[in-house]
Order: C-alpha cells, then sequence, then structure tokens
C-alpha cells in the first residue's frame, strides 16, 4: 500500500502547530485580547495533562492527585514572589533569602520541589495498585489542599497574589503575548522530550508495565524504581504547569490542589486520548473551552460533559485524538 | 548423590499452606545443569504453587530455595530471574499490545540493561531489535514479527512466551504446562522447539501431556496432595506401582 505524502496525523499535527503559533496576531486583529490569555491557561493545563498522559496513558498509573503537583509548583513562585515583597525570610532555608521573581530561579524551584513531593508521594502510593492507587494519590493530593489551607502566613483559604508575573531574560511576561509564546514554547519542548522518553527503553519499560506488570517482573524488571522515576518525571511537568498557572491569573490558591481539579486534569487526558501525547492537548483545549462557553449559559455545564465523556470512553479510545488523526499506529 | 558439582536448583522441605490446604507438603527436588526435570501430578497437585515459589511470586511458609549457590528464599521475583530464573505461565503472559517482535525486544532489553535511557530510540536500537527477530525465529515465528502480540493463534502466543523466556538467556526455565491448550499440531510443534534444548538449558517442566514428558524429561517427579511421592527416570518411573496407582492409572 502506498504511504500517502502527508499523513492524516502529520497534517492534524502541523495544522495544530500553525493554529497555535498564528492565534495572539489573529485575537489581537480581531480585537480579542482575551484569547491570548484563554489559550495561555489552555497551554498551561495542556502542560499538565500531558504530563499525567505519561504515567496514565503509558505506564498505566491512574493517579487522581495531579493537581498537587500543579499546586506545588505554584506555591513555590507564589512563596518566592511572597517573600521577595515582604522582605521576610524563607522559612525552612539557611540564610535570610528573600525570595525571588525570576522565572529562571523560581521555574526551576517550582520543577525540583514538586519533583520531590512526587518522589515521595510516588514511593508510597507505589505500594499500591488500581484502586487503591486512585485513592491514595487522592488522598496525599486532598491532605496537601488542607496542609495549604492551614497555612495563614500565605493566605490560607484565600491563596496568595502575585504582585506582578515572574522576570525573564529579554522578554516581558506581563505581556500576555510575550507569556503566551513562553507557555507555548515550554509545552512543545516538553511534548517533544516526553515523546522521545515513550520512544526510549525507559518508554518501553513503562509501556511494558502497563500492560503487564507481572510479566515484566518475571522478565527481570525491578518495576518499582522505573514506575516511581515516570511518577517523578510527570510531577516535575506538572509543576512546572504549575509555576506558569501562578503566573498566568498572577494568583496562587489550594484551589489548584482541589481533588476537583485532578479530575479535570484527568478528564483531560481521556477526552482527548489517553497513551497519544498530543492528544492530551486536544484535551485541555476541548474542556476549558466548552467550560468558557457553557458556563456562559448555565452553571451546571458539567451535566453536558459527562454524556460526552462517556460517548469518549465507550466508543473512542484514543479519544479526540484518536478521532482527528486517525487510529494510527501503536505508538501514537 | 553420585555428582560431586551441586545441582543448578535445590529445593529443600517446600511447605506452603492456603488456609487448611497444604499446596506444597514438604518438596525437596533439585534439578542439574543441563538436565530437564519433569514435574507431574494431577489437577490441583501444587505444581503451579511449587513454580510460584521458585519464581519468586509466592513465598514459601517453610524450606528453603538454593539457585545457583544462592540461597534466593527471600530474593524478589526481578533478582532471581535477573540471576537465570526464567519462566513461562500456565495462562499465557505476553504484551499483547506490542508486536511479537517488541515481546521477545523487551526480554532482550532485560539482559542489556540501561532501562533508564531516556532519550535513544528503543525500537530501531539494534542491540535490541537484532537478538530479537533471532529469537523469533528459533521458535519459527519471523513470519508474525511485526503482529500485534494479542491477535496471535493460541499457540503462537504459547511459542512466544517461551520465545521471551528463551530470551533472556536463563540458566534455568521453569515451564508451566507450555502446551497447555494446544491442539496436536501445534503440540507436536512445540516438542519440536523444545527437544534442541535438551541437554544445553536446564528445565523445569511441569506438563499433563505424558509424551511430551516421557520424550522430553532427564528425569520425572511425581506429585500428589503437594507431596513428591517418587522422583526417578522415565522408564523406572512408568514401571512404578505407587505411582501407576496415584497418577497414570487415571490417564489413558
Ligand atoms: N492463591 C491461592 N489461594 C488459595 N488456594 C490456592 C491458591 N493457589 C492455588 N491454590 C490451591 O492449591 C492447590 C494447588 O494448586 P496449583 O494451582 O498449584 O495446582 P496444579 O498442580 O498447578 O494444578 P493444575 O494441573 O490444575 O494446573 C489447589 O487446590 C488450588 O485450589
Ligand atoms: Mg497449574
Amino acid at each position: 500500500m502506498d504511504k500517502p505524502v502527508v499523513t492524516r496525523k502529520a497534517l492534524v499535527l502541523g495544522l495544530g502547530l500553525v493554529l497555535l503559533l498564528a492565534l495572539p496576531p489573529i485575537a489581537l486583529a480581531m480585537d480579542e485580547g482575551f484569547f491570548i490569555s484563554l489559550f495561555s491557561r489552555i497551554l498551561i493545563y495542556a502542560l499538565a495533562a500531558v504530563s499525567l498522559d505519561l504515567i496514565l496513558g503509558y505506564a498505566g498509573m491512574a493517579s487522581l492527585g495531579h493537581g498537587a503537583f500543579l499546586g506545588v509548583g505554584a506555591y513555590v513562585v507564589g512563596i518566592l514572589a511572597f517573600h521577595l515583597s515582604d522582605g521576610s525570610p524563607l522559612p525552612f532555608l539557611p540564610g535570610a533569602w528573600a525570595g525571588t521573581a525570576s522565572a529562571l530561579i523560581a521555574w526551576t524551584a517550582a520543577i525540583l520541589v514538586s519533583a520531590l513531593f512526587a518522589l515521595v508521594i510516588g514511593a508510597l502510593s507505589q505500594r499500591t495498585s488500581g484502586v487503591y492507587f486512585i485513592m491514595i494519590t487522592l488522598a496525599f493530593a486532598q491532605m496537601l489542599y488542607f496542609f495549604f489551607i492551614s497555612l495563614s502566613t500565605y493566605g490560607g483559604q484565600d491563596g496568595v497574589n502575585l504582585e506582578q508575573r515572574n522576570t525573564f531574560p529579554l522578554l516581558d511576561l506581563g505581556d500576555d503575548t510575550s507569556f503566551y509564546y513562553v507557555c507555548l514554547g515550554l509545552l512543545l519542548g516538553f511534548v517533544f522530550l516526553c515523546k522521545r522518553l515513550v520512544n526510549s527503553r525507559f518508554g518501553m519499560v513503562m509501556r511494558g508495565c502497563k500492560q503487564n506488570e507481572t510479566r515484566m517482573r518475571a522478565l527481570g524488571f525491578a518495576t518499582y524504581r522505573y514506575k516511581l522515576m515516570c511518577f517523578v518525571i510527570a510531577g516535575a511537568g506538572a509543576g512546572l504547569a504549575g509555576a506558569l498557572a501562578a503566573n498566568q491569573s498572577e494568583f496562587v490558591s489550594p484551589g489548584l490542589m482541589h481533588w476537583t481539579r485532578s479530575g479535570e486534569i484527568m478528564i483531560m487526558v481521556i477526552l482527548g486520548g489517553m497513551g497519544t501525547l498530543f492528544g492530551p492537548i486536544l484535551g485541555a483545549a476541548a474542556l476549558l473551552l466548552m467550560e468558557d462557553v457553557l458556563a456562559s449559559y448555565t452553571e451546571h455545564w458539567m451535566i453536558i460533559l459527562g454524556p460526552v465523556l462517556i460517548f469518549v470512553v465507550l466508543f473512542a479510545r484514543r479519544g479526540i485524538y484518536g478521532f482527528l488523526a486517525g487510529p494510527g499506529g501503536r505508538d501514537g | 548423590m553420585d555428582s560431586p558439582a551441586a545441582p543448578l536448583l535445590d529445593v529443600q522441605g517446600l511447605v506452603k499452606s492456603f488456609g487448611a490446604l497444604r499446596a506444597s507438603d514438604g518438596i525437596s527436588l533439585d534439578v542439574r545443569a543441563g538436565e530437564i526435570h519433569a514435574v507431574i501430578g494431577p489437577n490441583g497437585a501444587g505444581k503451579t504453587t511449587l513454580i510460584n515459589q521458585l519464581s519468586g511470586e509466592m513465598a514459601p511458609d517453610g524450606g528453603q530455595i538454593l539457585f545457583d549457590g544462592m540461597n534466593v528464599t527471600a530474593m524478589d521475583v526481578a533478582r532471581r530471574a535477573r540471576m537465570g530464573l526464567a519462566r513461562s505461565y500456565q495462562i499465557t503472559s505476553i504484551f499483547p499490545e506490542f508486536t511479537a517482535l517488541e515481546n521477545l525486544a523487551m526480554a532482550v532489553q532485560s539482559g542489556l540493561g540501561h532501562h533508564f535511557r531516556f532519550w535513544r530510540n528503543a525500537k530501531t536500537d539494534p542491540a535490541r531489535i537484532a537478538p530479537a527477530m533471532e529469537g523469533l525465529r528459533r521458535v519459527e515465528l519471523e513470519a508474525v514479527a511485526h503482529s500485534m502480540a494479542g491477535e496471535l493463534a493460541h499457540g503462537q502466543q504459547r511459542q512466544l512466551e517461551l520465545a521471551m523466556a528463551l530470551a533472556t538467556g536463563p540458566k534455568l526455565l521453569l515451564l508451566d504446562e507450555p502446551m497447555a491448550g494446544m491442539g496436536p499440531e501445534e503440540s507436536r510443534r512445540m516438542t519440536d522447539i523444545l527437544l534442541p534444548l535438551k541437554g544445553r538449558v536446564s528445565i523445569l517442566l511441569v506438563e499433563h501431556d505424558m509424551d511430551v514428558v516421557f520424550a522430553l524429561a532427564d528425569r520425572i517427579t511425581v506429585l500428589v496432595l503437594g507431596k513428591p511421592i517418587a522422583t526417578d527416570t522415565p522408564a523406572r518411573i512408568r514401571a512404578n506401582p505407587d505411582v501407576r496407582a496415584a497418577y497414570l492409572g487415571e490417564s489413558p
């Protein structure tokens, strides 16, 4: 059979990329600058959803606590900014470092701290599997949620306001268009990284674990450590998304860690197509746009989402991405 | 024992209970290097339970397992596998969403290591793929190399699983009814695959098909209700009156 010059998959991906690249000028030309910040939010949640897809779609770990890492990443940025404007030193750290507004430092810290949280939560959660794994990741996220509510220094339930977005070399993140492209660049970079990862030896171990972990162990793979590593990478990705989310809304609150947020991220992955990496981007766009449009008609917009989701789960195992790009090969 | 070399596998007084049921009731047996040692016994005799304890998937309540000069009784499954203990399952256990070739490549990768390699493409890595193809050839599955393993015929899946176990380059193969659910034609092919391994790979073979057992085994242990009632050469097992009464007499 002849292969077409341009496959359906390449076409969908190419079009998507062009659309995302061209969005800010188009939005500005249409005088709808609001779209730029809406789509920044979509890109940020897409990043979180792609990171969840890594563990859910490739390693078969259904975490319902992924919002925890989003929240931790956001709080790292929020807390660093808080101390900078407050002038008080950071707790738990030696010296009297009073925070930073530098994106390079704050975002790196967000990635590292959320990776550390993922290491601890993952190490404990992975002693279970299946429904228990879902429940324990959920429980950890809720614990963090209540922990941050109890932190009155950082606003408790109300969270922390950022006076301004982080500073970035050569760019003004306060400008929505620049910020949008930074988000897009980071998302594309992360997707590329994940794409390499899922096709590497490490990635094959993940896929093997998803299909038949017993067989993996009997072949000699110490599956625990590889799955934990994957969980940590995913947590780090969500942490970066959290750092961006904090900048996007210039506000951080425990709500980011609430289990409904984790649920939304999972819905993005399932809706867009599990185990495809690109799908979760579509899922994030679909969910957030649906929310934006439907929420203006009814606050019970989730009622409409429910049937859509059931339809996707039952009839389109590769979600929106599978629907657009075709069934595709075994690697998405 | 007349052989001065220590056996490759030495099982001593293995005990495993499920509630009141003694699935392993003091099992002692050994497998010498290069030997095919068959374990036969009626349904529910505790053959799979024995294999599960040898592979490390079940912890025995008592007794010990020495493999390749090491006490592996408390060692986890993956480490035992890396020491050279490979197994197949009574109920086929493969990666259904991988191609046949990729199933083999996973087994090959287990021996290669470097599982924390994140960047280089594994699917085109000759270090994984070339030996994987070689392994498929050994079981005559190269024609279906690029078919999804889950879509292969039952007999082909059984062959694939055997090939995976072999591809790890094991010192000892634990085979749990490799012919389970196979027709006579498939069964014959499987025997043809196993025969050339005789003398080269040490095997602990659990099998119901007596023709296969008598064709392959150097020694046979008969297990009844979790207890070995005899261990001997095939000819003497066939002639053993206890065995005939307990087991062979029942099969046509
Ligand atoms: N996990 C378990 N929990 C409780 N009982 C078990 C368990 N596994 C096996 N048994 C019981 O232990 C006994 C031995 O089972 P086992 O599967 O080892 O037999 P087998 O010799 O492999 O039989 P078959 O020829 O049917 O495969 C059976 O009575 C079985 O019901
Ligand atoms: Mg059995």
